[in-house]
C-alpha cells in the first residue's frame, strides 16, 4: 500500500510539474510584474529553481505532513479547503452507497428467488437502463420532475440558507436536499450490485454445501440468510470497495448539478479559476480515499468470511 | 472465419444482444452519414430558438436556445461520441494487453513490478484523474482520448495476466517452450489470441465508460469547443431546462441507447464467448 501512494504522490508531482504556468507565475501575473529579476528571486525563494529530483523530494515530504500547498487563488492552504469541503461529500457518498447497496443488494436477491420470472425480468431491465445512463443526465431529470414540475425538493444547495434552522429541523432540511443528488449518484452502482448480486446468489445456490443445507432439513430463509446471502456477498463488498474512486467521480458531477458544497463542486470552480495546486490536492486526497477505502474492504471482507485471515 | 460464423450463431439467439447491435448500427450510421445528411456546421444558427420537437419537417428535433438544429447536433455528437469510445479503448487494449501478457507469462519480479505499476493507476479514481489531466492541459479531442485511455487499461491488465497464468502452465505452451521458440512469438502467436475472447467483451463495456466519461466531460465545459458533442448539448440545454426540457432529454437519451447497446452487445458476446454458458437460455 506504500509504494502505491508514493507513486500516487510522485505521479501527482509530475503532472502539476507539466501544467503550463507555475506558482511563481501566478504571483507574478497577479501582482502585475513581469520583472524578470523579481520572477528569479520569486523562483529561488519557493525552491523553484532547485533540480526536478529535489524539487519531487521536498514535495513528498509537504505531502506527507498533509501540506498540499496554497491556493494562490482563494488565499488559503489546500488542504484546509479540502477538509472544509470533505464532510459534505462524505455524507452525499455515503448515503448513495448505502443505498446503491441496500436497494441493489434487495433487487439482486430477489430477481434470483424468482429467476426467469417477469419480476426477474423488470428487475433487470431497470438495472440495464440504470446502468446506462448518464448520472447528471437523470439528475437534471430528477430535478424537472420534483422540483421544478411537482416543486416537493429543492433544487440546489445543502440547506437553506438562511432559514436558521436548528437540530431536527436542521437535520430534516439537509435531509430534503440531499435526497435526489444521493439518489441520482446511486442509480449507477445499484444497477452493477443487482446484477452482481442476482450471478452470485444463482451461482451460490448451485453449491454443494447449500443443498447439504436444505437436505438437512433448515428452514428456507435460515439457508437464504445464514448459507448463500452471507457467501453471495463476498463479491459485491469488493465491488463496492473497488468503486469508491468511481463514487467520488460521480459526486463531481453531481456536486455540479446540484450546487452540493462539497469536493467534487471545488474541483469545478478550481479549474475555472485555474488554480491547479487546489484540483491536484482533490486528485490525491481522493487517491488517499480509496486507499482507505480498500483497507475497509479488507477489514470488511474478514469479518464476513472466517476464512480470510490478516498477514 | 467459421470461428466468426459459429461465434454469429451463437449470438443471434440472444435476443437483447441482437437489439443492442442494431442500436448501435443506427448510431454508427448516423455518424457516418453525418456530412451528407446534415453538412452545415452544426454550430451554425439556423432557425428560430425554441422550436420544440415534431413542429417543423425541417427540425424534427426542434432547435436550441439559439437557433441551432439540434438533429445535426444528435448526428454530429454520435461521430465525436463512437471516435472517442473506440479509440480510447484501442489505446487503452494496447497498452492493457501488453502490460498483462508481460507480467503473466514471465511472472516473478516483472509481475511484481508491473502489477504495482497498474495499481496506481487503478487506486486513481477515474473520472476526478480525466477532468484534472484534460482541465490542465488544453480540452481537445486528443487529450480526451488520452486522459480515458490511461485510466482505462488496468482492468485489462489485470484480465490478460489471469489469462497467461493459466496459459503458462497449459501443454501448448511448455510445448513452444521446449523447441526454443522466441518468448515474443509465444507470447503474441500461441498465447495471446487464447486469452482475447474476455478481453473482447471487456471491450464493448470500456467504450460505453468512455462515452459516459466523454459527455460528463462536456457537461462540464471541459470538451473540445471544435467540435459538437451530446454533453456539451446537455450542458447547454441545462440553462433553459425550465422552459426547454427537450433540450436536455433528447441528447441524454442519444447517450443512453448508445451506452445500453453496448452494454447489450457485451452481454451477448459474452455469452456466445463463454462456451460454458451456451444454451443456457
Amino acid at each position: 500500500m506504500i509504494p502505491v501512494i508514493l507513486g500516487i504522490i510522485i505521479f501527482n508531482f509530475l503532472l502539476l510539474h507539466m501544467a503550463p504556468g507555475d506558482a511563481v507565475d501566478v504571483i507574478a501575473g497577479e501582482a502585475g510584474a513581469g520583472d524578470a529579476a523579481y520572477v528569479a528571486k520569486l523562483r529561488a525563494e519557493y525552491g523553484l529553481d532547485q533540480p526536478l529530483i529535489v524539487q519531487l523530494g521536498r514535495y513528498v515530504l509537504q505531502v506527507l505532513q498533509f501540506d498540499l500547498g496554497h491556493s494562490f487563488r482563494q488565499n488559503m492552504p489546500v488542504s484546509e479547503l479540502i477538509l472544509d469541503r470533505l464532510p459534505a461529500t462524505l455524507l452525499l457518498m455515503l448515503v448513495a452507497l448505502a443505498m446503491s447497496f441496500l436497494l441493489g443488494l434487495t433487487l439482486g436477491v430477489v430477481a434470483a428467488w424468482r429467476v426467469r420470472t417477469m419480476t426477474d425480468n423488470v428487475i433487470s431491465v431497470v438495472a440495464l437502463l440504470s446502468y446506462a445512463t448518464p448520472t447528471f443526465w437523470i439528475g437534471l431529470m430528477l430535478i424537472l420532475l420534483f422540483s421544478v414540475t411537482l416543486g416537493w425538493l429543492p433544487t440546489t444547495g445543502m440547506e437553506s440558507i438562511g432559514a436558521g434552522y436548528t437540530g431536527l429541523e436542521r437535520i430534516v432540511d439537509i435531509g430534503r436536499h440531499l435526497l435526489l443528488p444521493a439518489v441520482t449518484l446511486s442509480l449507477f452502482y445499484m444497477a452493477i450490485y443487482t446484477r452482481l448480486m442476482r450471478a452470485s446468489m444463482l451461482e451460490v445456490y448451485g453449491q454443494d454445501y447449500v443443498r447439504t443445507a436444505q437436505a438437512k432439513g433448515l428452514a428456507d430463509s435460515r439457508v437464504a440468510f445464514k448459507h448463500v446471502l452471507r457467501n453471495a456477498m463476498l463479491p459485491v463488498v469488493t465491488m463496492a470497495g473497488i468503486q469508491v474512486g468511481s463514487l467520488l467521480g460521480g459526486s463531481v458531477l453531481v456536486e455540479t448539478v446540484f450546487g452540493w458544497p462539497g469536493l467534487g463542486r471545488l474541483a469545478y470552480d478550481a479549474v475555472f479559476q485555474r488554480d491547479f495546486n487546489l484540483l491536484l490536492g482533490v486528485l490525491l486526497l481522493s487517491s488517499v480515499l480509496v486507499v482507505a477505502a480498500n483497507l475497509i474492504v479488507d477489514l470488511l471482507y474478514a469479518a464476513l468470511d472466517p476464512r480470510i485471515e490478516f498477514k | 472465419m467459421t470461428r466468426l460464423r459459429t461465434l454469429w450463431r451463437h449470438y443471434r439467439r440472444n435476443v437483447t444482444a441482437v437489439i443492442g447491435l442494431s442500436i448501435l448500427g443506427l448510431v454508427v450510421v448516423m455518424a457516418i452519414s453525418a456530412p451528407l445528411v446534415f453538412p452545415a456546421d452544426p454550430w451554425e444558427i439556423v432557425s428560430r430558438p425554441f422550436t420544440w420537437p415534431f413542429q417543423s419537417w425541417a427540425y424534427p428535433l426542434g432547435t436550441d436556445a439559439l437557433g441551432r438544429n439540434v438533429a445535426a447536433g444528435i448526428f454530429h455528437g454520435a461521430r465525436v461520441s463512437l471516435l472517442i469510445g473506440i479509440v480510447a479503448t484501442i489505446a487503452a487494449l494496447f497498452v492493457g494487453v501488453i502490460v498483462g501478457a508481460f507480467a503473466g507469462f514471465y511472472g516473478g519480479l516483472i509481475d511484481d513490478v508491473l502489477m504495482r505499476f497498474t495499481e496506481i493507476f487503478q487506486t486513481i479514481p477515474s473520472f476526478i484523474f480525466i477532468f484534472v489531466v484534460v482541465a490542465i492541459f488544453a480540452p481537445s479531442v486528443e487529450i480526451i482520448v488520452l486522459a480515458i485511455a490511461i485510466v482505462s487499461w488496468p482492468p485489462i491488465t489485470r484480465l490478460v495476466r489471469g489469462e497467461f497464468i493459466a496459459l503458462r502452465g497449459r501443454d501448448f505452451i511448455q510445448g513452444c517452450i521446449a523447441i526454443g521458440m522466441s518468448d515474443m512469438r509465444i507470447i503474441f502467436v500461441q498465447a495471446l489470441p487464447n486469452a482475447m475472447a474476455p478481453v473482447i467483451v471487456t471491450a464493448s463495456v470500456m467504450v460505453a465508460l468512455a462515452i459516459l466519461a466523454e459527455s460528463g466531460l462536456a457537461f462540464l465545459g471541459l470538451g473540445d469547443p471544435n467540435v459538437m458533442s451530446w454533453g456539451t448539448m446537455i450542458g447547454a440545454g441545462r440553462q433553459v431546462l425550465r422552459q426547454a426540457w427537450y433540450l436536455t432529454a433528447i441528447p441524454g437519451i442519444a447517450i443512453l441507447l448508445t451506452v445500453l447497446s453496448l452494454n447489450l452487445i457485451g452481454d451477448g458476446l459474452n455469452d456466445a464467448l463463454n462456451p460454458r454458458l451456451r444454451g443456457r437460455q
